[in-house]
């Protein structure tokens, strides 16, 4: 990081920069102009720090303060107090929870003690627009050993035998997928990256390729050393406008320095990236629908065999592997299989990051270690949930994934772990609820999103998660019947044997996995009229209390359909016929006259 | 082929884009792309001139756009709203975000106001969870934001 005496680590990912963190910067930079110290400080955008919860974020090297929730009119103070006298600015630094002290270094916040960073290990660390930052960390050295020291087939055996498994949710080995690639005769083959991270809550891929470009770019370039391909592709949604930048940035700058195009690194290894935009659509991330989305048509899937391993992209071989996979392959290198191994569990090794969101404390992108708990994650790294409420549930794997309780707290997180809980690892994306939350309204949201995303091609998928969000519109909406529950379970189990794709075989899982845990809820609402959680509209009343009722007529001021009446000083009423229960009348009311039942 | 109603500046915009992508019906999707950046939607005179300059049927143009959700075959307003829908901002109550918009601009999800001011549409995800509920409009984004809050930020345009 050149010669500068401090450096001012601001972070630039999409949560922070939506909370002013570039006018962090501009006021950095003026205020460092001020007092004469542009030449000693530098001032660093990174990617993604992962504490998104308290954004934004900065860092100060070399003592590594950490400060929190920082607004652009508090940039002149920094430099003031913590630059030019030495002085921790206390009221920015991160409290913890428990014991209400200050932590200054984020080593010894909850948030950061569990965690091993392996695919994030430069967000937040380096400037992604700079290769050189890169480099500094060992960028692109595993690149250089591959090629002047190792066959294709050597590779190929280091990522084998790290036991590395797809970080995209499949869970298949890496290796092996290489392999048979490998293997494919052709004259022309591809590799391709996923980066069309479409699981609502899922933010992972983002983050790294905002936050660490060069780290993608430099395992792609490997796997086409390994399976003879030189061309890559990286496939993007097209609403990651400043992942896409980055991207373009990288990989430019790494042309410029020969790691891409032709003769990489003096060798007779050619390979160059280009990049691909996605259009919206959730089951492109199934490696056929990707495809065909690359190939300029709607994104359908095709039943497998053949594997795009033997026929992909343009019909020929192509290994598709998702950006958090790539991002792990240049650290198996640089540091060996063996050391990989040594983090993890028996059959899921490494690492898995998480997108922890919902109602908990720390809202953030964590790296952990798999067999971590779902408690340690939940917990310790998110700490706890949201004004003290009570945990429900956490929801993984996204819109194909599935709802974990209490009883689950305890089970080491890995691949099989959740596939035999009734859920799935997904790309990573883990919704934390509370006890104010109606499962039954979830699982009919997830429906919502499936019927949305099905991509029409096979009848299981198209029409039978039509049926099913009807059934759970009904049965939210106060109307359901007793049948209605059996036949939900019936047509879940029919639709996840008999559909053709990933999306459509786990798209029963919120309905099945909230069935299993939560069938006392969908009773309720069913056999009681009832939604325990009060979040079903239909099924809520709002009431007044004559005895508290004092008649200010305030609620009936603010009520939108005037559905509340009563003369001044009198108890007031609602109608319920005419009531849309926004609730804007309890939050008015100050004597706590109105409730719901 | 119907008449094309665009104006010829707007037709040579839409064959150099085509040209761009050598005419190549594999490109279709990135010719897309370009032509909504140009036009801010696709209308269908725009589809029927790239069917024709990448040689494939208007339906097969047309089956691309209405698979993608980020193809519009309507104007978006002036100032597009756009709320998150993903789980996070879901959980954290962003279903009442989207009511009180509804209520406050009197249109529909995927409608724009009669004037062309604002459009407002739900998106899945835009991967700012930690600031759940989130508000786009245009490139400016709100999070944590409550329905008592709608009011103050449609007054800002």
């Amino acid at each position: 990081m050149g010669k500068f005496k401090n450096h001012i680590l601001v972070c630039l990912g999409t949560g922070c920069r939506a909370s002013q963190s570039e006018e962090i910067i501009r006021n950095f930079k003026t205020a460092l102009e001020e007092n004469d110290l542009e030449n000693d400080v530098q001032i660093v955008g990174t990617g993604c720090f992962g504490f998104c919860e308290k954004g934004p974020v900065i860092k100060m090297v070399p003592d590594n303060t950490f400060y929190v929730l920082v607004n652009p009119e508090d940039a002149n103070e920094i430099v003031l107090e913590h630059i030019v006298k030495g002085r921790k600015v206390e009221r920015l630094l991160y409290v913890d929870p428990e014991t209400k002290k200050h932590v200054s270094d984020s080593k010894h916040m909850g948030f950061y003690k569990k965690q091993i960073r392996i695919a994030l290990r430069n967000c937040g660390f380096i400037n992604p627009e700079n290769i050189d930052e890169y480099i500094a960390r060992d960028g692109y050295a595993a690149l250089g050993s591959v090629i002047s020291e190792m066959t294709p087939q050597e590779a190929i055996n280091v990522v084998k035998d790290s036991e590395l498994r797809g970080r995209g949710g499949g869970g298949f080995p890496t290796g092996l997928k290489w392999e048979l690639t490998k293997k494919s005769n052709s004259d022309q083959k591809y590799v391709v990256c996923n980066a069309d991270e479409g699981d609502p809550g899922a933010f992972m891929d983002r983050s790294i390729l905002e936050g660490d470009p060069h780290s993608v770019l430099e395992a792609m370039a490997i796997c086409g050393y390994c399976i003879g391909a030189n061309v890559g592709v990286i496939y993007i949604r097209a609403e990651y406008p400043l992942a896409i930048q980055r991207l373009k940035i990288a990989i430019q700058q790494a042309r410029d320095y020969g790691l891409l195009g032709n003769e990489i690194l003096g060798s007779k290894f050619n390979f160059d990236i280009e990049i691909r935009y996605g259009a919206g659509a959730f089951v492109c991330g199934e490696e056929t629908a990707l495809i065909h989305s690359m190939e300029g048509l709607r994104g359908e899937p095709t039943v497998k065999p053949p594997f795009p391993a033997v026929s992909g992209y343009k019909g020929k071989p192509t290994n598709v592997n998702n950006v958090e996979t790539f991002a792990n392959i240049p650290p198996i290198f640089l540091k060996g299989s063996s050391w990989f191994k040594t983090i993890g569990n028996e059959k899921s090794k490494g690492t898995k990051v998480f997108a922890l969101a919902g109602k908990v404390n720390n809202v953030g992108l964590i790296e952990v270690p798999m067999g971590t708990t779902l408690r340690e994650v939940i917990f310790d790294i998110g700490g706890g949930i949201k004004d003290g409420k009570k945990f429900k549930a956490v929801q993984t794997g996204g819109p194909s994934g599935g709802c974990l309780t209490e009883k689950h707290l305890d089970t080491p997180i890995d691949y099989d772990n959740l596939i035999a809980s009734g859920s799935m690892m997904g790309s990573g994306g883990m919704v934390v609820l509370d006890e104010d939350d109606c499962m039954v309204d979830v699982a009919r949201f997830y429906l919502d999103f499936t019927v949305e995303e099905s991509c029409g091609k096979c009848a299981p998928c198209r029409i039978g998660n039509k049926r099913m969000n009807e059934m759970l519109e009904k049965i939210t909406m106060g109307k359901g019947e007793e049948d209605d529950i059996i036949r939900l379970k019936n047509l879940a189990n029919v639709i996840k044997d008999t559909s053709l794709c990933g999306l459509g075989q786990t798209s029963p899982n919120p309905v099945l996995s909230t069935m299993d845990n939560f069938m006392h809820e969908y009773v309720a609402h069913v056999h009681d009229k009832k939604c325990p959680a009060k979040q079903c509209k239909a099924l809520m009343q709002y009431s007044i209390d004559p005895n508290k009722c004092v008649g200010c007529t305030l609620c009936s001021r603010v009520c939108p359909v005037d559905a509340i009446s009563g003369e001044r000083k009198e108890p007031h009423k609602i109608n319920a016929a005419l009531c849309i229960k926004c609730g804007a009348c309890m939050e008015k009311c100050k004597f706590g006259a109105i409730s719901l039942s | 082929m119907t008449e094309i109603k665009l104006s010829e500046c707007n037709v040579e915009k839409i064959k150099e884009l085509c040209k761009k992508f050598n005419n190549d019906s594999g490109e279709l999707i990135n010719v897309l792309h370009g032509a909504q950046e140009v036009f801010g939607y696709l209308p269908a005179e725009v589809q029927e001139l790239i069917a024709e300059e990448l040689k494939v049927s208007v339906a097969h143009v047309y089956g691309v756009v209405s698979f993608y959700s980020f193809f519009s075959m309507l104007p978006k307003g002036k100032f597009p709203i756009s709320i998150c829908m993903g789980t996070a901002c879901y959980v954290r109550g962003a279903e009442k975000v989207v009511d009180e918009f509804k209520q406050m601009l009197n249109i529909k999800v995927g409608d724009t106001t009669p004037d062309g001011k604002f459009s407002l549409s739900c998106l899945r995800c835009v991967g700012a969870c930690g600031l759940a509920p989130v508000v786009t409009i245009g490139d400016k984004v709100y999070g944590r934001v409550s329905a008592s809050e709608v009011k103050k930020i449609i007054a800002e345009y």
